[in-house]
Parts: structure tokens; sequence; C-alpha cells
């Protein structure tokens, strides 16, 4: 490709560095980009952001509010990085967070009392299960019939929202209450704080190291990078596709049904509507920042939880809270846009006539439609 | 029982048409290769910057105008990000399908919940609206539904009877032989994303300033969803996607109307009928157990190089 005098090559190989130095290049560029669109909306972008960084990251308290606020993220991270994995797209991790605080909070609220760290195990197992057979719905689809998960996926978020909603405003509502939501959970079924930090951070960090070493070093994390790259060469190989579509997105609805297990035992201690409240979308933005590295999506989870922990301090200032979901997207798409460089490096013409010639020679030729290597 | 039905057809209609603009603009897309899963997003885009203009200025024209200007700068975007720099289609649809959202409800919220002085109202058309029943669904809509009575044919007329829609569908199929023939792939790509991104800010603009006449952050809930499925549903054949978006339309609207005759049931059941109805209907015209030749372009979502050729 050309502009001018400046060509496009593709190149070989990308170095490590580059491979981490451009994805946060191209954030801080979707910064830039995000305080156009603030300067679109009447507000001046420097003192919102410097606000946004000094609430949610430059105090202790903010800081411990923004890893508190990424921790569901981190689960819905996860959640769409394995299924983005093996190239299947789960964009449905709202509604299974969703299934999977149904499935958690009926145990909590109306299950058989047991002693406490066993009632949040199961708490645990159930939510996991919960969003897991959600998700298994759109894989048994996708598994069998070839239906794309990708609609599935979405549209099961709607019927899992709405079926929250009826929930919490029906037969789980609680007594003498206005808003959608259940009573609180038992209190012996509250995850711990350690120092105003959720302990569910902890069961970020266990299953983020613990899909990382899958990923990397077991069997089944190989062949699910043999699907990814090559449908066919998996299945000539003899690896059982469908198998893995079922386990691997289930597994994905899982992680996402555990966002529901630490945002009810860890921060809002009940269920109410609304409760995923775009998790799961800003979980696609981690799992793509991140390009689906488990332990980086720790980091990234954090970064976008500072974001959405400062939008109640911009609101303050009368800036919508949109501005989060607004600035994720720009995020995201300045990260595409920036991996077009680790494929492609730049080089400069010199205008020397002997190159000119040439040149022209091989646009007339390409003009013809014919080859250019 | 007689009014009951019309009205049910009547509203059927109005709801189909603000899903139709999308899904036709997005069989040109897929059609010419490029999937756009972002479309819930754009639509909001399209909804958000119309509704905006008629509340600052009363100027549906102007509303209309800027409502696809939008989209047409979103396609822009779009096309950049898969035909000029490869990026893959589904990631870059997701990221606009946040992007989109996001950006409507930060720029929309200063007039979020009020409502304009001015929409499209129905326009009976004379002679043809005073016909019993058949004149109430069809001819006593508004400018968007008329509109739509010209865009079906004209859209199947040009996929299937015209040059540039052989070379459409030649783009989707195989784009590197529209190259070798001497054709720009990706101008042509370009033209198609940004139409298509247009027609989908319009189907916004059905629901902001026709269908009712507020915004709201999310307001499209879900058509846009409902439009991307519909493509796959009515096999790139703008035709079935007609018949489609009729069968989901009277769906929902069906939906809306038995919570007055079954109150029994919870609202929010209700609410989940044409999502459900998608996913079934995807599985059966989708599903592989039908031994049917596919009709997918087989260029959808392959990036073109000419470098890889």
């Amino acid at each position: 490709m050309k502009i001018g005098a400046i060509r496009f090559e593709k190149k070989q190989t990308v170095s490590l560095s580059r491979k981490v130095l451009n994805p946060v290049i191209f954030i801080l560029l979707g910064f830039v980009l995000s305080s156009v669109f603030i300067m679109a909306n009447g507000f001046q972008p420097i003192p919102v952001f410097g606000k946004m960084i000094t609430y949610s990251l430059l105090n202790t308290r903010g800081l411990i509010g923004s890893i508190n606020a990424a921790l569901p993220l981190m689960f819905c991270g996860l959640s769409v990085a394995i299924a983005f994995k093996m190239n299947l797209n789960n964009i449905g991790a709202e509604g299974q967070f969703a299934m999977g605080a149904i499935f958690g909070g009926a145990f909590a609220l109306y299950g058989p009392a047991l002693p406490a760290p066993l009632s949040g195990i199961v708490m645990f197992f159930l939510c996991a299960i919960g969003g897991g057979l959600w998700a298994l719905i759109a894989a048994a689809l996708k598994a069998y019939w070839n239906v794309n998960e990708t609609i599935v996926t979405l549209m099961l978020n709607y019927i899992a929202l709405l079926f929250l909603d009826y929930l919490c405003y029906g037969p789980w509502m609680a007594p003498k209450q206005t808003t959608a939501m259940t009573v609180t959970i038992p209190q012996d079924m509250y995850l711990p704080l350690i120092g105003g930090t959720s302990s569910g951070i902890f069961l970020a960090i266990i299953i983020a190291v613990l899909l990382y070493l899958f990923l990397k070093y077991t069997t089944g994390g190989y062949q699910i990078s043999v699907i990814k790259n090559s449908l066919r060469t998996a299945e000539y190989a003899g690896i059982p596709v469908k198998k893995y579509i079922l386990i691997v997105l289930a597994l994905s609805g899982a992680l996402a049904g555990v966002a529901g297990f630490v945002q009810v035992t860890g921060i809002v201690h009940r269920v109410q509507a609304q409760l995923p409240g775009g998790s799961g979308y800003t979980g696609i933005v981690i799992a793509y920042l991140s390009q689906c590295n488990p332990l980086v999506i720790l980091l990234v989870s954090v970064l976008l939880g500072a974001l959405q922990n400062s939008s109640a301090v911009v609101q303050i200032m009368g800036v919508p809270s949109q501005i989060v979901t607004m600035i994720q997207g720009t995020l995201m798409i300045s990260v595409i846009a920036g991996e077009f460089f680790n494929r492609y490096r730049i080089v400069y013409y010199k205008a020397d006539p002997e190159s000119k010639r040439a040149e022209q020679k091989n646009n007339h030729s390409e003009q013809k439609g014919g080859a250019v290597q | 029982m007689i009014s009951f039905i019309t009205s049910i057809c009547a509203a059927a209609i109005v709801y189909a048409v603000s899903i139709l603009y999308a899904a036709i603009g997005e069989i040109f897309s897929q059609r010419a290769g490029i999937m756009n899963l972002g479309i819930e997003g754009i639509m909001l885009m399209g909804a958000m910057s119309g509704f905006m203009t008629v509340y600052h200025t009363e100027n549906l024209l102007l509303a209309f105008l800027v409502t696809i200007l939008v989209g047409l700068l979103l396609g822009l975007a779009f096309a950049f990000l898969t035909v000029t720099l490869q990026a893959d289609q589904t990631v870059c649809g997701m990221a606009f399908l946040i992007f989109c959202s996001g950006l409507s409800g930060f720029l929309g919220k200063s007039v979020t919940g009020i409502a304009s002085a001015v929409k499209f109202e129905p326009i009976p058309i004379p002679g043809l609206s005073s016909i019993p029943v058949i004149g109430e669904i069809f001819f006593q809509q508004d400018i968007f539904v008329y509109l739509m009575y010209l865009v079906i044919p004209l859209s199947i007329f040009y996929i299937y009877k015209t040059k540039a829609g052989l070379m459409l569908r030649a783009l989707g199929e195989n784009p590197a032989s529209l190259d070798q023939a001497g054709i720009n792939v990706f101008a042509m790509r370009y033209g198609y994303v940004m139409f298509a991104c247009a027609m989908t800010t319009i189907s916004g603009a059905c629901i902001s300033l026709s269908y009712t006449n507020f915004w709201n952050e999310g307001m499209t809930g879900g058509k846009g969803w409902i439009a991307f499925s519909l493509v796959a549903f009515s096999r790139w054949n703008p035709a079935y996607a007609v018949l489609g978006a009729l069968l989901f339309g009277g769906i929902s609207i069906l939906g809306i109307n038995m919570q007055v005759y079954l109150p029994g049931v919870p609202s929010q059941f209700y609410g989940m009928l044409p999502y459900a109805a998608t996913v079934v209907a995807l599985v059966i015209t989708t599903g592989s157990f039908r031994k049917k030749h596919s009709e997918e372009p087989a260029a959808l979502c392959q990036k073109y190089d000419r470098e890889d050729r």
C-alpha cells in the first residue's frame, strides 16, 4: 500500500517490546480521541481526566474502590477472552453474569442454611453452573447445528436480564422496598474485606493464573490454539472440535457466572435488577485490550474499573456517566487501528528519478491488474 | 375484532420498517463481504443525532439529513478500519457497538427523556387510505413506511437485475477476480459499508422521530440485533428480509397487546418474545441440519489484501 512517498510494507515478525508498546501507545491515543468527543459535548477534557485520575487512582481510598469495581470486570474479561482464544464470540457475558447471580442468589436467599465457608463454596459453584448452563445453550446450537453464537449469546442476554428483572420486581422483591432488589444475603456469606479490598481479588488472581497455565502448558490449551488457527487442521488431526466448543463456551459462561458471585457476595450483598450493569460488554473491551492474556486482563480490568469508579466524580461536574462506555469504545477502536502497525512498517521513499520511474511502471501494471508483490 | 387486527397489522408494519432499513443495509454490506456487527450501536447514533437535531431546530428534514450524514461518517470510519487497515471485522463490529452506544448516551444525555415538539406524523394517501382494512394497514402510515415501499423493490431489482448488483454479488464471493477485471474493490466496499451505515441510522431515526418522539439511552433495545439476525435469516435476499421483519414485528406487537388480554403473565415474559423468536428463527433458517447449499457470501468476513494474492 502506498500513500505519496510513504509506503507500508508487511513485517515478517513482531518484536515482543513492540507488541507490548503498541497497545499502550494507542490506548493513550484513544484518550486523546475521546477528548475530542468530550469537547464536542462542551466540557474541558484535561480537568475531566485530571479529576478522574486523582479520584480513582492516586489515593488509597479511590484505588481500593477501583479494584473493587474491577473485580466483576476481571471475570467478565476472562470469560470473553477464553472464548476468543477459540475464535468464539461470546458477547453474552452480561446474561451469563445475571444467570449466575440468579442461581447463586436462589441458594443464598432460599436455600438451606449451611456453615460459613461451605455455604460460600456452594454458592460459588452454583453461580458458575448458572452462567455455564446459560452459555451452553449457545454452545450446543453452535456445536451441533453451527448456529452463529454471536447472535444467540446476545439474544440470551436480553432474556436473562428480563428474567432477573421479573424476579427482582416479582417473587424475590424485598418487602417494603420500592426498587427492584431482594433482601440482603446472610452476613456470613459476604466475601471478607482485607483493608477495604474485597478478598475476591485473590479468587481472580488464582483463576487467572490457572487459566494462563492451562492455555500455555496443557494439551487442552494447545488444542484450543490449533482450533483457533485452523479449524480444518484441528479436524484433520482428530481434535474433538464439538467437545471443545461445548467445554470452552461453558467455561466462558461459568467465569461470567462467577462475576455474578463476586458482585453479589463481595459488593452489593443482594440480587437486584440490572445487576451486571454492562460489565459483560466491558469484558469484551478488556479481553481485546489485553490480547486475551489472563494476567494482563487483571491489570487492564483495574484500569477500566478505575474509569468506572471515577464516573461518579465527573458526574458532579455535570459530565454524563456514559463517558465511561464512550471512552471504552474509543480505546478499543484505537487499539484495533494500532494493530495495523504491528503488521506493517512504514517506509519513506526517496524521490530519486530512478525509483520514481520504477514506481510509475509499477503503478501502471497495478492499474492493469498485474500482480504486485 | 377487525379493528383490533388492523391496528395490530398496522403497528407490526411500523415495527418491521424500523428494522428493515438496517437489515437491507446490512444485506448490501455483507454481500460486499463486510460484516458490521455494530448495527445496534449505529442505530442508536442515528436515533440520537436525529432527535437532537429535531429538538434544537424542529426541522424534520434537516434531522433526517443529519442522521444520514452521521451514518455515512460512521461507515467511513468502519470501512477505514476493516477495508484499509484490514482489521478483524467481528472485533471491529463489537468495538463499534460499545463505542456508539456509549457515545450516543454521552452526547444525548442533555435531551434524554424530553419529548420533541414535532415528529413524522402519518400521512393518509388520498384514495388508497379509504380502502377498508388494507387502506388502514398500508396507507395511513408515515413517510418512513412509504419510503420503504420504494426501497424494497429497488433493492431487489438492484441486487438481482443490474450490472452493479452482479458486481456486488461477485464482490462478496470473490473480490480477487473483480480486482483482476480492473474494478476498484476497495472503493466499492467503502461505498457499500457507508450505504449500510446510513440505512442503519435511518432505522434509528425511525425509532426516535416517528415511532416515538423522544430519545433515551439504549432505546433501540435489541432491534439492531434483530435486524442483524434477519440478514442470515433472509439468506441475503431483501424479499425474505421483509417477510422476517413482518414476522418479528407481528410477534413483538402481539406480545405487547397480549398483556391486556392475559394480564396473569408478567410483562417481562412478553418482552422476551422477540428475542426468543429470533433465536428460534435463526436455528430454523441457518442450522446446519438443513442440507441446503449455503448462500452466505464466500468472502464474508475475509479481509481482502492484494499482497496475499
